[in-house]
């Protein structure tokens, strides 16, 4: 069994996000990078499938600049077996890493993709559904079980939806998107990262792969969400209530 | 001449309100740049889906109803929705942001070989072409984009659009194309867990009681939080923390990766307010707080904050609610 697993470099879910003064950009200096969670947990998992079928290769891709190597070596040493990295310097929207993905797919044949539902940087929450309609395969999405055939032939996914847990079945293979129930991703061991030093890690450019990684969407500029003002303490609950009823007037 | 194309939402036959969002996101793209929309209704026995929305100025209702389309499956719905994009020449497609529209039609987008932008907050016209607002970052940094190409796709925010106001004319209700044989046949549904609760749904309901951490237990929930919910009326919402422990079910969590709500009243009970959670319910109108801890983030956004063990205050407020 071979299984896919991308991983983005996003800012890490502590760090505070600024914008910088031209609206270009976010403010980098200072910033901690970081698997995207969701992708960490799509590789728990395909780690996890791996001890359950007894051998699987597991491939971590990343698209970006030389500094998506680190988060590539992180997945390593959680216990991938090789990594390729796409050079890309400029940002690439859903549909362009769909392309590149769907590109790395048809040369590494694999029989699954896991991947995060969203990157926790842009939220878009697409790049799984667009890869499994360019390559005319099944999705399972925000999936917090997996549980794939003895034979490989198909997978059960319960999946979060607004309307509850879904159970569904999934030809293999498939791309499967992982949501935040599915697993705790393992902490990273020293021994891992000794091993991580040794695995391959390719470096390939979308050139190689025959994409034009254009993105459709164009960013004009970044803006900091209006920050809501912190308003009263009331001391009782009679002067909360009397506050919404009169005040706000929305009891 | 633009042609604009508004996914339906329902469960179950029940229409999701938040489609009046995406139809009102529609008709403003109208207004604003000359056009027209469709809507486009999926499903089985859907024929009260279809009427709920045929007074909002739609030149068609379009209904693609049969068995096999009685569980929103991406792999044919998102079909149906590129073959019908592409037959009536659709080059704005939008839904509600929802599970069941981020599933499906980052799907029918890449068939169009499209863009796609997700919780968008605004479109304004920009010579021939958009500017849209969304929001990233858990919502902390709203982005002003552009998105290139003929076809685009959209989930909207639908705190950021009003209901539009029902009109008398209706637009009429026509079958949509749907060739069942050629469906695709790559995913089978299995089974759903929904339990129903009886209350309003957080993202349709005017006030919504959500708990956090504070709460230990589900019969302590459903006490506390469930009990001034009924009391007002209002749907129920939770943290993460208490989903992850099995305190709640998973459709009750708001936030970043959770439902977003923009209720008229938010009241927040013993929740820290985690900048994720923040994230889903930071644009409601009123937020009131209940919290043992002073230096609780959920303090900066609430309008109202009292200071307080949730186990004694809510009780009080239940039986004061009940004097009045």
């Amino acid at each position: 069994m071979k299984i896919l697993v991308p991983l983005k470099r996003v800012p890490d879910p502590d760090t505070k996000i600024r914008v910088n003064a031209s609206g270009s950009g976010l403010e980098t200096d200072g910033v901690k990078y970081a698997i995207n969670p969701f992708d960490a947990i799509a590789l728990e998992e395909a780690l996890r499938l791996r001890d359950q079928v007894g051998t699987a290769e597991i491939l971590v891709v990343s698209i970006g600049s030389a500094d998506c190597q680190e988060q590539l070596r992180a997945g390593l040493a959680m216990g991938a077996d090789r990594a390729m990295l796409v050079r890309h310097d400029a940002e690439v929207d859903s549909l362009a890493v769909a392309k590149l993905l769907a590109a790395i797919y048809r040369r590494e044949q694999p029989n699954l993709v896991l991947m995060g539902k969203q990157a926790i940087d842009n939220d878009a929450n697409q790049a799984g559904q667009m890869l499994a309609a360019l390559l005319g395969i099944g999705q399972a999405t925000f999936i917090s079980k997996l549980a794939v055939s003895a034979d490989a032939a198909k997978a059960i996914c319960c999946r979060e939806t607004d309307a509850g847990l879904e159970s569904v079945s999934v030809a293999l293979p498939a791309v499967i998107t992982a949501d935040l129930r599915l697993n705790e991703p393992r902490y990273v061991t020293a021994l891992g990262i000794m091993k991580a030093k040794k695995k391959p890690l390719e470096e390939i450019t979308p050139a190689d792969l025959g994409v034009d990684p254009a993105s459709r969407t164009r960013l004009l500029k970044l803006s900091l969400a209006p920050k809501r003002k912190a308003g009263i303490r009331v001391k009782t609950v009679d002067e909360l209530l009397k506050k919404l009823r009169e005040e706000a007037q929305v009891i | 001449m633009k042609n604009l194309l508004v996914i339906a939402e329902h469960d179950c036959g029940q229409l999701k309100l938040a489609t009046l969002a995406a139809i009102a996101c529609a008709k403003k793209v109208c207004a604003d740049t000359g056009g027209q929309f469709e809507i486009l209704v999926l499903g089985e026995a859907v024929s009260g889906v279809a009427d709920a929305v045929t007074g909002y100025g739609a030149t068609n209702v379009l209904v693609g109803d049969h068995s096999s389309l009685k569980y929103p499956l991406a792999d044919k719905f998102a079909y149906i929705i590129a073959t019908v994009a592409k037959e009536h020449g659709s080059t704005l497609i939008l839904a509600a942001a929802s599970t069941f529209s981020k599933d499906i039609l980052p799907r029918a987008a890449a068939l169009l070989d499209a863009g796609m932008l997700s919780d968008v907050t605004a479109v304004s016209p920009d010579g021939d072409d958009f500017v849209f607002d969304r929001v990233m970052y858990a919502g902390n940094v709203i982005a002003t984009v552009k998105l290139d190409g003929p076809v685009k796709v959209l989930t909207v925010r639908a705190a950021a659009f009003s209901a539009p106001p029902q009109i008398e004319t209706k637009s009429p209700i026509i079958p949509a194309n749907v060739n069942v044989e050629s469906l695709p046949q790559l995913m089978e549904f299995v089974s759903r867990d929904a339990k129903p609760s009886g209350r309003p749904d957080a993202t349709e309901a005017r006030i919504v009681v959500s708990g956090g951490r504070a709460l230990k237990n589900s019969d302590d929930f459903e006490r506390i939080v469930g009990g001034l919910a009924d009391k007002l009326g209002a749907a129920v919402g939770s943290s993460r923390a208490l989903v992850d422990s099995g305190i709640t079910p998973n459709t009750l969590q708001i936030g970043q990766t959770g439902k977003v709500v923009a209720p008229e009243l938010y009241i927040a009970l013993g929740m820290s307010g985690a900048i994720q959670h923040l994230a889903g319910m930071k644009d409601s109108k009123i937020i009131a707080a209940v919290n043992t801890d002073p230096d609780a983030p959920i303090f900066e956004v609430a309008d109202y904050g009292l200071i307080g063990d949730i186990y004694q205050v809510v009780p009080e407020l239940i039986a004061k609610l009940e004097q009045s």
